[in-house]
Order: structure tokens, then C-alpha cells, then sequence
């Protein structure tokens, strides 16, 4: 319960492994012979705080083990959601879950009831990543604010102990006069360190700041997950598809019907062989067609009364634009990307005909999207629709139905009504088939032409938690820079009991600070001090080596 | 008096952490709900064309029961329930409760043959740019509101109904 009060007079909090003033090692882990300068032995948790439940929950999360748990368990959910296609990708006529089920048994259905269809909004997913966040926040203050403490309490004048146990020591009987001191104290500066002096030792210390790196890090990553927390408040983030068809009008998604946009035509541009540049000629000749463009004319309009849904909206232009891939319709806070398109039929010509004559009684265009009901070829020829299936599928009593409204598979019943068959004959067509359901006709519908039409996809964006998270991305890069391209260094030199004792640390390294202190004690009698790993722990790996930095 | 502080300064950021994550969780369980049609709230307004161009504006039920159906051909429940349905609507149409069908947005064709098979005495609508479908956040088919003469939604149900079904929805809009 108690702090501990170090023999230098320091008061040290409970669970200080090195004394933050002298460094006299308080807490004794026998087993090692170099200290385990992590932290400089600061208390980072202390466990008698465990009393309440606050404490207990503060303790789980400090816990790098556990911060370590929380990312690999959070990784392991997102690649199982990488399985399978996530829901927005899967087609819509049918419920999600039927979905599954139907294509992927036993495994879809538990998939979906796990939610892994839809991963990043399930609450255990953000629950998994607001932890790391928690375990994040937790870590860090619960190692930068002891570590601030302990270097900032760091005396000049050292424990023995303490010198003793640095990786690079050595000692010998020595008195170093003021003349000498001043001399060392010059060659120190000269190498940008910091020299404290104190009854003739000296501390030189540089870099001290690359040690704050990884809290840097750890603050861009806070800020990071902040942005993208924002997203879910609303009117931050909006990232939708329209689908327009050439000529349609449609409200802008995520936009609450205030904005309108048309589709005057879409382009889609091949690479010409002839026309193009000779560079690419040899690239066309392997790849066949390669797309040159993609674009969507449009025009955009914006709603100048209260918008009622169904009702006709009253539209003023605003401008009109060529949106091509990478080049967005930007508006208000909102940007319009070409992102797919896709062909769909639009029209069928067929043409009414006598099957042994082969004469034809006229021609019939059915628009895919509003077919007439009765089409009149005139001299008592006729064409009527009994059924239209856009979308031809059979159910499972076999009957004729249709799987969507749009016309992906066109199918017709037809009555085709002609002076010598006054009643009609009944003719059952889809593509490259026709069924006479009630006997042999003497006319058909033959299939004459197909027009196509094309469907413009276009991603609607508007993101105003991008500048936080480039923010946090930016302090990111900062923190692992600061904490990479600097080392903290300290070096030693201090006279007990007149001998000479020179220890150094560094976080990093260590071989660039052997090789500084061999030029800076270069014109001096000074000891160069001995690497005590390598004397002590034969043959250990620098992974071992690191880890004690 | 340290250990005290320590105390209030944890609890201090977890409370502030725990509120951030809750606010995070609330928004997203709310996404699709915040502009959508809700049981309890106003039925949002629309304004929807029949095949004859006749137009009907759920404004004007005021102080009737409305029975909106979403509904679809290709919708095989749809084909179930749309007889009883239209039975019920017959009861109960005196007795100040409206039906209105709202199709999906098919062919004028499609849904011309489909009220012709069925022989449809209520009105249908067709939501061709989709609007309504989307401001009542329908998902799947067959949908059904029933709106209360204050025009309030009192219940959304989605699945197909038998037609016992049908007359209690329609006795629970009755003024």
C-alpha cells in the first residue's frame, strides 16, 4: 500500500523495479545479471490499486497481452468475413438469409446468424475494435506517465548497482581532475549531448525524445479510430450506388431527395487499333479490346420544393457534366465516381409470319420496360401480350413466374390474331425457344432484333471524416519516425570510491553507441566500456538484445 | 488521497470511453432506421399514380385506416394473400378502411393482368422510381403498414398473411 522509499532519499511508487532517482535496483530478479532497462523499471501497474471494479477493468486493459489478443482476434473475424460475400453483394430479390442458406447449407446459414454477412456493422465487431481503441488509450498512459516520471527524476550521480549492471560497463582505479572533466564535458556537447555535471560525474543524455515515438504512434492511432468512429454520426459519411439507365431521372441517394440526376448517356470507348497511337499496337493485338473510357453525361438538378416521395419532383439544372473514372461530379459536399455499368435489353422486334409461307404480316417492337398490351398490324392482323415474364423463371409447381422486374430474361404469351384464325393462336416465346401450348400453330413469332441499352453504376461520396483520419495517419508516421530514426542515449561517468566507473544504454542500436563513445573518449585515458552481454550470455541472439532495449 | 485520485482520474476515462463506444453502437444500430418509416411515428407522405394516372396522396386518409401492402407479381406470397385481401377490403371498406397496393414498380402491363386475374377492387399504385419503397425501408416483399386514422404506423409486418390475419390488421385500423 505504501510507496517505497529508495535509500538516496527518493520515494519511489510501489512497484519500482529501479529507483528513478539513483537507480538502485528496489525490486531483485536474481535470475538476470544486466538490468531490464524496459521502461526504466518504472512501476507501470501497480496491483494494489486492484480494489474496486474501475481498478480491475483499468488493469485488464493495461495489459499488452491482452491488447495483443484483442488485434489477433479482431484479425481472425475479418478474414472469416473475407469467406464469403459480404450481404451488399449478394442479389437482393430474396432474403439475405435464404440467400445463404440456399448457396453455402449449414455453413451460410451459421455465417449469417454469426453475422458475418455483414461484418462491420455486427456490435461484436465494433466492440472488438473500440477494446483495441480502450486497450490503446489504457497501455499508453499506463507506461508513458511512469516513464516520464522515471526520466525526469533520473539523478546525475548513480548506484553502483545500477552502473554495474548496464550492458556496456567498465571500471578502474582512477581520479579524473577538473581539466579532465571539462575536456570530456566539451567532447560530449560536440556530439549534441546533454551534460549534467554533479561533485565531478557526469550524465550526457541525448535523444530522449525518440522514446515518446511509439506513444506519437499510439495518439494517431486514438485520433484514426476517432475519425472513423465519426462516420457513424450522421451527415458525416454517406457512400451509396446509383444505377441509372440512359435517360432516367433519379433522386441522388443520401442526398434526402434534395438532389436529382439524369443520365443523358453513357460511353463506352475501345482503344482503335487504327486511330490510336503505334505504341499501343502490339498491347491491342494480344488483349483484343481494351476500354478506353467510361463515361456518364448527366445532368444534375436540384429539388426546389419539399420533396414528397412518388410525387413528381419540381427540378431546377444546376450543371450539366461528363463523369468519367476519376474525374467525379463534385457538388456541395458530395462527389459522383463512375464505377460500373452493365447491359440490359431494352427492345425486341418480332415479326408476325406465316410458317409455311414465310410471309410476314408486320413487325412489333415490345419496349422491355412498358410492353403494349395489343399491338395492331393492321388488314385484321394482330398481336396481343397475354403474360410477360421479364425475368423467366419456373416455380416449383413448374409454372412460368418471374424471379425480378428487371428484363434479364425476357419471356411473352402471345395471342396472334390473323383473319383466318380469328380466335388467335396461343404462342409461348422466350429466348431461342417457342412453345405452342395449344397445338400446332400455323403462325409464329419470329425474332428479328434486340436493342440494348446500357445501365450507368455511380458511387455517391461525401466524407468529412477524411481530413481526421489523414490527421491521425500524419501523427502516426510521426510517432514511428521519431521513434525509429532517433536513439535514446545515455552515457555514465562516475567516480565511487576513487574509482572511474563509465556505464552507457541506449534503446537502440547499440553498436552506433560504441562506436560514438570510442570517438569521443579517442584522446582520452578512459576505459572504452565492455559489452557485458556478450561476456555474460554467450552466443544470445540481438533478438534478446533488443528486447532489453 | 493519491490512491483516490487515481480512482476518479480511471473512472473519469473509462466513463468517457465507455459513453464514445455506446454513442458508436447506438448510431449504428440506428443507421437505417433514422429517416425510415417507424411503428408508432407518422407514416411518411406520398404521392403515388395508379395505371388510369389518378393520383393518391396518403395525406387525404386522414381519419381512416389505411392498409399498405407492398407488393410485387413476382412475389408468390403476394399472389396468396391478395384474395383475402380483397375480401376483407369489401367487410371493411364501409367501415372507413382503405387499401392501398403499392406495386414495386413493374410493367403497367404486368400489373394490369395481375389486378385483372385477381379481380383487384382496391386501388393500386405504382412506385416506379422506387421513393416510397425506400422512405418505408421495405425489405422483402410482401410488406404490409397499417396506419391508424391519426396517421400513425401502428404495425409493420412482413411475410405473407391468411386472411384471419387480414381482418384482425384491418379491425385494429378501424376508426
Amino acid at each position: 500500500m505504501k510507496d517505497v522509499k529508495c535509500e538516496c532519499g527518493h520515494v519511489n511508487p510501489l512497484g519500482t523495479v529501479i529507483c528513478e532517482s539513483c537507480g538502485k535496483v528496489l525490486i531483485e530478479n536474481e535470475s538476470k545479471k544486466l538490468l531490464d532497462m524496459r521502461y526504466e523499471g518504472s512501476a507501470r501497474r501497480s496491483q494494489t490499486y486492484n480494489k474496486t471494479i474501475v481498478d480491475k477493468i483499468w488493469n485488464f486493459f493495461s495489459s499488452v497481452k491482452v491488447g495483443v489478443v484483442l488485434i489477433v482476434i479482431t484479425l481472425i473475424a475479418s478474414a472469416i468475413g473475407t469467406i464469403l460475400p459480404q450481404e451488399m453483394y449478394i442479389p437482393k430479390n430474396i432474403p439475405a438469409i435464404q440467400h445463404y442458406r440456399e448457396q453455402y447449407g449449414w455453413f451460410g446459414e451459421l455465417y449469417y446468424r454469426l453475422g458475418f454477412h455483414n461484418l462491420y456493422s455486427q456490435w461484436w465487431y465494433l466492440l472488438l475494435v473500440a477494446s483495441i481503441g480502450v486497450s490503446l488509450v489504457i497501455c499508453s498512459l499506463d507506461r508513458v506517465i511512469p516513464l516520464y516520471k522515471a526520466l525526469k527524476n533520473q539523478r546525475v550521480t548513480r548506484h553502483s548497482g545500477f552502473l554495474k549492471r548496464q550492458r556496456l560497463f567498465a571500471s578502474y582505479a582512477k581520479k579524473l581532475n577538473e581539466q579532465e572533466l571539462s575536456f570530456l564535458k566539451e567532447k560530449l556537447e560536440k556530439k549534441r549531448y546533454n551534460v549534467r555535471m554533479e561533485n565531478g560525474n557526469i550524465l550526457a543524455e541525448k535523444g530522449r525524445f525518440s522514446r515518446w515515438g511509439p506513444y506519437v504512434n499510439h495518439i494517431g492511432l486514438i485520433i484514426f479510430l476517432f475519425g472513423a468512429m465519426l462516420r457513424f454520426v450522421p451527415g458525416m459519411y454517406v457512400d451509396k450506388v446509383l444505377w441509372l439507365t440512359e435517360g432516367e431521372t433519379k433522386p441522388i441517394p443520401g442526398t434526402d431527395n434534395q438532389y436529382y440526376l439524369k443520365n443523358e448517356d453513357f460511353i463506352l470507348e475501345f482503344y482503335d487499333k487504327e486511330k490510336d497511337k503505334e505504341v499501343f499496337q502490339e498491347a491491342l493485338e494480344k488483349a483484343g479490346n481494351i476500354v478506353k473510357n467510361y463515361q456518364t453525361n448527366v445532368v444534375l438538378y436540384k429539388q426546389t420544393k419539399e420533396p414528397v416521395p412518388g410525387a413528381e419532383p419540381e427540378l431546377e439544372k444546376i450543371k450539366e457534366f461528363k463523369i468519367q473514372v476519376n474525374k467525379p461530379l463534385k457538388f456541395d459536399d458530395y462527389a459522383l465516381y463512375q464505377v460500373d455499368y452493365r447491359t440490359q435489353m431494352k427492345k425486341m422486334t418480332f415479326a408476325l409470319t406465316h410458317k409455311e409461307s414465310k410471309e410476314e404480316f408486320g413487325k412489333i417492337e415490345i419496349d422491355l420496360n412498358n410492353p403494349k398490351e395489343k399491338y395492331d398490324l393492321g388488314n385484321g392482323y394482330s398481336v396481343q401480350i397475354i403474360r410477360y415474364f421479364p425475368d423467366l423463371t419456373f416455380n416449383d409447381k413448374g409454372e412460368p413466374m418471374t424471379k425480378s422486374l428487371y428484363p434479364n430474361n425476357p419471356a411473352f404469351i402471345f395471342k396472334m390474331i390473323t383473319p383466318d384464325k380469328p380466335e388467335g393462336e396461343t404462342s409461348v416465346v422466350a429466348i431461342q425457344e417457342t412453345v405452342e401450348p395449344l397445338g400446332e400453330n400455323d403462325y409464329k413469332m419470329t425474332f428479328q432484333n434486340l436493342e440494348m441499352q446500357y445501365h450507368s453504376a455511380l458511387t455517391v461520396r461525401k466524407d468529412h471524416t477524411l481530413w481526421i483520419i489523414g490527421i491521425g495517419g500524419i501523427i502516426f508516421m510521426i510517432g514511428v519516425i521519431q521513434g525509429s530514426y532517433w536513439n535514446h542515449r545515455r552515457i555514465w561517468i562516475q567516480q565511487i570510491n576513487g574509482e572511474l566507473m563509465v556505464a552507457a544504454h541506449t534503446n537502440k542500436n547499440w553498436y552506433g553507441l560504441k562506436r560514438e563513445i570510442e570517438a569521443i573518449f579517442k584522446d582520452t585515458d578512459l576505459p572504452l566500456p565492455k559489452d557485458q552481454l556478450n561476456s555474460e550470455e554467450q552466443g544470445s541472439s540481438e533478438k534478446g538484445v533488443n528486447s532489453v532495449g | 488521497m493519491k490512491k483516490k485520485q487515481r480512482l476518479i482520474m480511471r473512472t473519469a476515462i473509462l466513463a468517457l470511453l465507455i459513453v464514445i463506444i455506446g454513442y458508436t453502437l447506438y448510431a449504428n444500430f440506428t443507421k437505417d432506421e433514422r429517416e425510415a418509416a417507424r411503428v408508432g411515428e407518422d407514416a411518411p407522405n406520398f404521392v403515388l399514380k395508379d395505371l388510369e394516372g389518378k393520383e393518391y396522396k396518403l395525406s387525404d386518409y386522414k381519419g381512416k385506416g389505411v392498409f399498405l401492402n407492398f407488393w410485387g407479381t413476382y412475389c408468390e406470397p403476394c399472389k396468396d394473400e391478395m384474395p383475402y385481401i380483397n375480401n376483407q377490403y369489401k367487410q371493411f371498406k364501409n367501415l372507413g378502411v382503405e387499401v392501398i397496393a403499392i406495386n414495386v414498380g413493374e410493367t403497367d402491363l404486368a400489373i394490369k393482368k395481375f389486378a385483372e386475374q385477381y379481380q383487384l377492387s382496391f386501388p393500386i399504385v405504382v412506385d416506379k422510381k422506387g421513393d416510397v419503397q425506400h422512405a418505408y425501408r421495405i425489405n422483402p416483399l410482401p410488406a404490409t403498414f397499417l396506419i391508424n386514422p391519426e396517421g400513425k404506423i401502428i404495425k409493420y409486418y412482413t411475410g405473407p398473411m391468411d386472411e384471419k390475419l387480414v381482418k384482425e390488421f384491418m379491425e385494429m385500423i378501424k376508426p
